[in-house]
């Protein structure tokens, strides 16, 4: 992997874009990359547009400012997409994942993107997905599946079995919840197209 | 030892490598501390702290009595009493909420009672802000109390750890703020290493006052009238004990890097030994800032860092003895003193750099005048500071070294040495 | 542990701490004195009034009974005089310049 790689989540307030951003630092953490993962706070409401960051690398990170050229953006709500800061700052060989049942060629021109073919795009159904697995369209575990397929950041089962352990610890009443959101990621790591 | 080397310090074995927000790292601190009493109220962004400290509680996790109080002053205010009954006390706050506690937190000092308390950096209102400057703990800076300042989650947490040993100091005995950014670091998520429960009491020990308020044996009265007859042989007291705190922190330090590995002192400096041109800098700026240092390095370019740990007692001497043969030197505040004389920061670096002009020249080992000094406000109410700001703050420097003045155009519209980095013309 | 008038910082306990209990004996208030009580034991009915007002530590109390007033710590406020039931009109101010005679 790239030294240091750098993860915009989009999102809505309810949709877990702070969760995921959180659960894939302590899982790379734990994989023995260095992290950060923390959330934008704005307007704490249902809803809003919300983002959330990760930094991950092999060596110490010592920024702690926001990421403005994200190699990695990944939009849990396709309709956030309207919003031309969802592609912004990109990175060459960058990639932006799209909760969405488009096509990735079709997403790419939605995202305005069509003349940086450098940039990837890749689209999975989140949400029909987690609505499958979980009964709930809380689209975040899936796209966490998605984005872990599509960028390579973390081996796969090593991966599962600490989000089974983390999922574990934050559903600790609720233990379908761990299953079914462990089905959506994996479901959503095999599903995930990019074009 | 005036240095720190967090980033290069090997780790003991007796540590988990974790990941936890900062305030998880500051409330895992808290209960490996064990205090007898937590007095707290909740604000943003030190809500967490309260929040998994009385989880704790609740679980049986630690042996605390937590006082939910109705305010700051109250949370204050109890500290200090559990802390004058005997107790060993903690509280946290933020912002308005340290505002809220100004009358106390002097009563705290002054009684010499060693509080320790996090104060998660945060803008004061008005208007009403959530997000991290340095304006609430600069407003408590001639308070009395000790301040430790913390770059990330790591540091926070060995400072909470440490400040423990050095308010209870029998010389000190002073109450200890340990500062860290909020959100930026209290909501992160970053790794840490953190030490074994048993390994933390050990480290702190058993608190035992000599006189507490509780011992019917040997009553004391605390507080008391103190009028023009003693209470200034009592500030002076205040004094020596903020002054014998100096070689208590580093002391203490150096027993903690025994345990855990990594080196505190009072401040890092980070590539400054050939440097021509360097930032003055606390909290989690210091990271980018380093990252900014290394980056420009790489490019061939003599800059360096210093990131401040220890605001109070200010270590003014130490510090300008470092920066003396620096060609320039750039202060970044993150808190407006609205003095139009610079920063809180800046003011203290300032005087301490003309204070070795004074004693004849630079630093022992650099004749001539001494470094050219610029301001810089940056981040209030939580806007970004981005490595692009830090670079054009270098660049700024540089200008100053080819002109041999730090003037343009753009400052002295508030102060003769005061720009501000990424406000909005 | 009594803190010496004039003690310089080095000396004193911290932070204003008193080590001493009941060190109001060690401070005398005598001297401040305009009104002098002066106490009829034949008057007297020990009702104790006197000796619960007095804000300092002048009514002398012995074996249960009012026994005298220690004018060391007596400032002449009149307070014993005032609660002093009427009827009894056992304590009395007077002029302290007269030395005390009435």
């Amino acid at each position: 992997m790239a030294t240091l790689t750098e993860i915009r989540w989009h999102g809505r307030g309810g949709q877990g874009a702070k969760t995921a951003a959180l659960l894939l630092a302590e899982a790379a953490s734990e994989a023995g990359l260095h992290v950060q993962g923390f959330p934008e706070y704005g307007p704490e409401r249902m809803g809003a547009p919300v983002f959330a960051y990760n930094r991950l690398s092999d060596e110490p990170i010592f920024l702690h400012c926001h990421i403005s050229r994200p190699s990695v953006v990944a939009v849990l709500d396709p309709t956030l997409i309207k919003d031309p800061g969802v592609a912004a700052g990109l990175a060459d060989g960058g990639v932006v994942v799209v909760n969405s049942t488009a096509e990735p060629e079709t997403m790419r021109g939605r995202l305005r993107l069509d003349g940086q073919p450098e940039v990837r795009v890749a689209t999975v159904d989140a949400s029909g997905i987690s609505m499958d697995c979980i009964g709930q369209a809380i689209p975040n575990t899936a796209m966490m599946g998605a984005v872990i397929r599509v960028t390579g950041l973390l081996e796969f089962d090593r991966f599962m079995e600490v989000a089974r352990r983390l999922l574990g610890e934050k559903f600790r009443a609720r233990p379908a919840l761990v299953d079914g959101n462990l089905k959506a990621i994996r479901r959503a790591y095999g599903e995930v197209a990019v074009g | 030892m005036t240095t720190t080397a967090v980033t290069t310090g090997t780790v003991n074995p007796n540590q988990r490598r974790v990941a936890l927000t900062g305030n998880e790292a500051v409330a895992l601190a808290m209960r490996q501390i064990n205090p007898d009493v937590v007095a707290a109220y909740p604000i943003t962004p030190q809500t967490d702290i309260v929040q998994y400290f009385s989880s704790f509680v609740a679980d049986g996790r630690v042996d605390t009595e937590f006082v939910t109080v109705e305010s700051e002053h109250s949370a204050m205010s109890a500290t200090v009493g559990a802390v004058a009954a005997g107790a060993r006390a903690m509280t946290a706050t933020s912002a308005n909420g340290l505002a809220l506690m100004w009358e106390v937190l002097y009563i705290a000092a002054g009684s010499r009672l060693p509080i320790v308390m996090p104060v998660v950096n945060r803008a004061l209102s008005a208007p009403l802000n959530i997000h991290c400057d340095h304006s609430d703990a600069m407003g408590a800076r001639d308070s009395g109390w000790v301040q430790l300042w913390s770059e990330n989650a790591q540091e926070a947490y060995d400072n909470v750890i440490q400040a423990v040993r050095v308010a209870e100091h029998p010389k000190v005995l002073l109450p200890v703020m340990v500062c860290l950014d909020g959100f930026i670091i209290s909501h992160a998520l970053l790794n840490l290493h953190v030490l074994e429960d048993a390994a933390v009491r050990a480290f702190v020990g058993r608190y035992r006052p000599d006189h507490t308020l509780l011992d019917p044996e040997r009553p004391v009265t605390v507080g008391p009238l103190d009028l023009y007859d003693f209470y200034f042989e009592h500030k002076r007291q205040q004094a020596e004990a903020m002054s014998e705190a100096r070689a208590v922190i580093l002391q203490v330090a150096e027993d903690y890097t025994r345990l855990s590995g990594r080196r505190y002192g009072f401040f890092e400096a980070h590539r400054l030994e050939d440097a021509d041109s360097a930032v003055v800098v606390l909290g989690s700026a210091a990271g980018t800032a380093r990252f900014v240092v290394d980056e420009l390095r790489r490019r061939g370019r003599k800059v360096g860092l210093l990131k401040l740990r220890v605001f109070r007692p200010f270590p003014g001497r130490e510090l300008a003895e470092t920066l003396a043969r620096l060609q320039t030197v750039a202060v970044l505040d993150r808190a407006e003193g609205f003095s139009t004389a610079g920063g809180p920061l800046f003011t203290e670096v300032r005087s301490a750099l003309y204070a070795l002009a004074e004693d004849g020249g630079r630093g022992p080992a650099s004749p001539g005048a001494p470094p050219l000094t610029m301001n810089f406000i940056y981040g209030l109410g939580g806007r970004d500071l981005d490595p692009g700001d830090i670079e054009s703050v270098f660049d700024r420097l540089a200008t100053a070294v080819e002109t041999g003045s730090t003037r343009t155009p753009d400052t002295g519209r508030v102060g003769p040495l005061i720009e501000y980095l990424g406000v909005r013309e | 542990m009594t803190v010496r008038e004039g003690a310089g910082w080095r000396e004193i306990p911290r932070g204003g701490l008193i080590l001493t209990a009941g060190n109001a004996t060690a401070y005398k208030t005598g001297a401040w004195r305009t009104f002098r009580p002066v106490w009829h034991p034949d008057r007297c009915i020990q009702c104790l009034l006197c000796w619960i007002y007095c804000p300092d530590a002048a009514i002398v109390v012995k074996d249960g009974k009012v026994a005298g007033v220690d004018y060391r710590y007596c400032k002449g406020c009149g307070v014993c005089a005032t609660e002093c039931p009427d009827k009894a009109h056992a304590l009395e101010m007077t002029r302290e310049e007269a030395g005390g005679e009435t």
